[in-house]
């Protein structure tokens, strides 16, 4: 099922948290809400799911408006942050509440209760905990719980609220990736929120970054750490090395140095930011044309790439740059030597007077 | 190898000795804790069954089986009967309110509900003579329609809901506040309605802080002096509450009586704590239970 917000609006008290969002979420796909805290990713997931009412916009739902449907009307499956779970409640019974508390003329007989929340639990690979309670499970357990008795109800949408937040750094990868398998299998509609950028990426269709209540760009994990739409989208995701520059006719000069601006060709004497990946860095032992004079001051080896500082004239902050481990015997690299390095891709930004 | 595991063993000892006091602060806080616990708690339980047996247990059974002392009793048991069940729809519902809707006015009603706790019994009966009793803003009214209220049942009932108002909130409004609304919104979400969400839900996650409050209420209830005092008017046989029987009797010198009547209230108290523990027991029992049969699964 299809959902559509438009020009959605809420205010806490004097804090704006959703500022005229709009946004389209297609059938099947699996869609970040991306941001840093306060950025009012969580309040337009809960108004999707109906628990928060916006001041003003609407919600669509396949085309219908479910702006003042119910949260019990809705069928949105949701997964919180903290899972959740009925703690008085045995798996099996968490699992199968929703499909319990149905009107009489629609709830199913026990034994087809049990035979869904059965299949439910073999799907999330936990048959074997029905009888526990949820404090006697770990937390990618209970989060797979979760999961399972949202979908218990067979919901149209499948919303999460930071559903890896809460969880140590293994189980995380482990869960996203079989997230990810999960949707592949259910094609069910989903949206989730997050704070981590790489969790965006490795596990959605499509990510719709938002700062300070307003939507920065959305695209798929490619076109968003490739192609950032805004400073903020390039800061936010992944590191990035920062030159402040003029650009002239097309190009960013930062002092002797420049790099091509080919968006701007108009633009004349402006003051700008060039945004340059760290592995958008070449080093050389040699002086050459367009390199910049630097000396290494930091060096750590430890992870799959080569992470190094450098100091220069140009600016007092460092900058960051990350090498492939076989460029480590190439290069004489240790703190105090001197190295020539070029930006390789870059973007401009041009700053507001 | 060895070096490792011996310097990680003497670490373990030098941080249980970082954390723990010198044997002798053990020995003291202990004891200090048994000798108040003995001279505050057991001493006086003790004596009041040790009084109430002093002229034999035939005079024990008789101060008890006598009407007035029999119909003290029962009224007491009314009084809390009726404003127990009505404190808990109160206090359940104030920390619903207060704890899972966003208002104006929120600390007023919580202050309020602690008004009980500062204002003196004393004071609070005085309130009830001044609305209902024969000079009172009512009086007149409720004269003409041959109503009482002071001097009558209805208006200990009413003293003694007063008193114990803020029991059953005080005791939920912090369990609910930690838990949040999560829960209710997981409900929610999964098609449950308010009513079956409260039942199904909250009720169950608040279960034990709820026994608890009406336990406090209720010994409250049953003990309450100062506020029945005031409106009951002592009248024997009518109005007067096993506290206030008690006190009559040891005024008029009849002290194995009056022991006698103290230990059944003293009784009444040890029941609902044998009631609470038993409930408590079978809880932790339950979830062993489940938990050793998810273990033998595995």
């Amino acid at each position: 099922m299809s959902i559509e917000v438009k020009n959605i609006q809420k205010q806490f008290g004097e804090f704006t948290a959703l500022d005229n969002v709009s946004l389209s979420f297609p059938t099947g796909e699996l869609v970040a809400l991306l941001g840093p805290s306060g950025c009012g990713k969580t309040t337009l997931l809960r108004i999707i799911a109906g628990l928060e009412n916006p001041d003003g916009g609407v919600v669509h739902f396949h085309g219908e408006d479910a702006t003042h449907v119910h949260v019990r009307q809705r069928q949105v499956g949701f997964v919180f942050q903290h899972y959740a779970l009925f703690r008085h409640m045995t798996v099996f019974d968490n699992v199968a509440f929703g499909l319990s508390v149905r009107p009489r003329g629609k709830r199913p007989d026990k034994k087809e209760i049990a035979e869904r929340v059965h299949d439910l639990l073999k799907l999330v690979q936990l048959d074997w905990l029905a009888d526990r309670y949820p404090d006697q499970l770990s937390g990618g357990q209970r989060q797979r719980i979760a999961l399972a008795r949202a979908l218990a109800v067979e919901p149209k949408v499948l919303l999460l609220d930071e559903p890896f937040g809460a969880l140590d750094a293994k189980v995380r990868k482990d869960l996203r990736r079989w997230l990810r398998r999960l949707h592949d299998e259910l094609h069910i509609t989903s949206i989730f929120v997050t704070h981590d950028q790489e969790e965006a990426m490795e596990v959605a269709d499509r990510i719709v970054v938002l700062n300070k209540g307003k939507i920065e760009q959305i695209g798929t994990p490619d076109e968003v750490y490739n192609n950032p739409a805004t400073p903020f989208v390039y800061d936010f995701i992944g590191q990035v090395n920062l030159f402040h520059s003029r650009v002239n006719e097309g190009w960013a000069h930062i002092g002797e140095i420049k790099l091509p601006a080919p968006e701007h060709p108009q633009v004349r004497d402006h003051a700008a930011v060039a945004y340059v990946r760290p592995h958008d860095i070449e080093l050389q032992a040699l002086p050459g044309e367009g390199f910049i004079s630097a000396v290494i001051d930091n060096i750590s080896t430890a992870g799959a790439v080569l992470r190094i500082e450098l100091r220069h004239a140009l600016a007092d902050d460092v900058i960051h740059v990350e090498l492939p481990r076989s460029q480590e015997r190439l290069l004489n690299l240790h703190p105090g030597s001197q190295v020539y390095a070029r930006p390789t891709n870059s973007k401009i930004f041009l700053q507001n007077r | 190898m060895v070096g490792t595991v011996s310097s990680l063993g003497r670490r373990a000892t030098r941080i249980n000795h970082a954390v723990s006091e010198p044997f002798w602060v053990q020995f003291i806080l202990i004891t200090i804790a048994l000798v108040f616990l003995a001279l505050f708690l057991v001493m006086p339980l003790v004596a009041v069954f040790k009084e109430a047996f002093s002229k034999g247990i035939e005079v024990y059974f008789a101060s008890l089986s006598e009407p007035d002392a029999w119909h003290a009793v029962k009224l007491t048991l009314l009084a809390a009967a009726i404003s127990v069940p009505l404190n808990v729809i109160f206090g359940v519902s104030a920390a619903w309110a207060i704890t899972k809707f966003r208002f104006h006015g929120k600390h007023a009603l919580i202050t309020l509900i602690d008004l009980p706790f500062a204002v003196s019994p004393v004071v609070a009966g005085l309130i009830y003579v001044l609305l209902f009793g024969a000079q009172g803003w009512f009086g007149p009214w409720l004269a003409d329609h041959d109503l009482k209220i002071i001097f009558a049942v209805p208006g200990i009932v009413l003293a003694t809901i007063f008193v114990t108002f803020p029991f059953v909130a005080r005791e939920l409004i912090p369990l609910m506040e930690e838990q949040g609304t999560s829960y209710e919104e997981a409900s929610l979400t999964l098609g449950a309605g308010g009513w079956q969400t409260f039942w199904r839900v909250t009720v169950p996650s608040i279960k034990w802080g709820l026994l608890y409050g009406i336990i406090l209420c209720n010994a409250r209830a049953m003990g309450e002096f100062g506020a029945v005092s005031v409106v009951s008017g002592h009248i024997r046989g009518q109005t007067n509450t096993l506290p206030l029987h008690i006190e009559i009797l040891y005024n008029e010198y009849q002290f194995a009586a009056s022991f006698a009547a103290a230990s059944i209230l003293a009784g009444l108290a040890l029941v609902t704590l044998v009631v609470k523990s038993f409930l408590e027991w079978q809880h932790t029992r339950d979830r062993e239970r489940a938990a050793r049969a998810a273990l033998q699964e595995i």
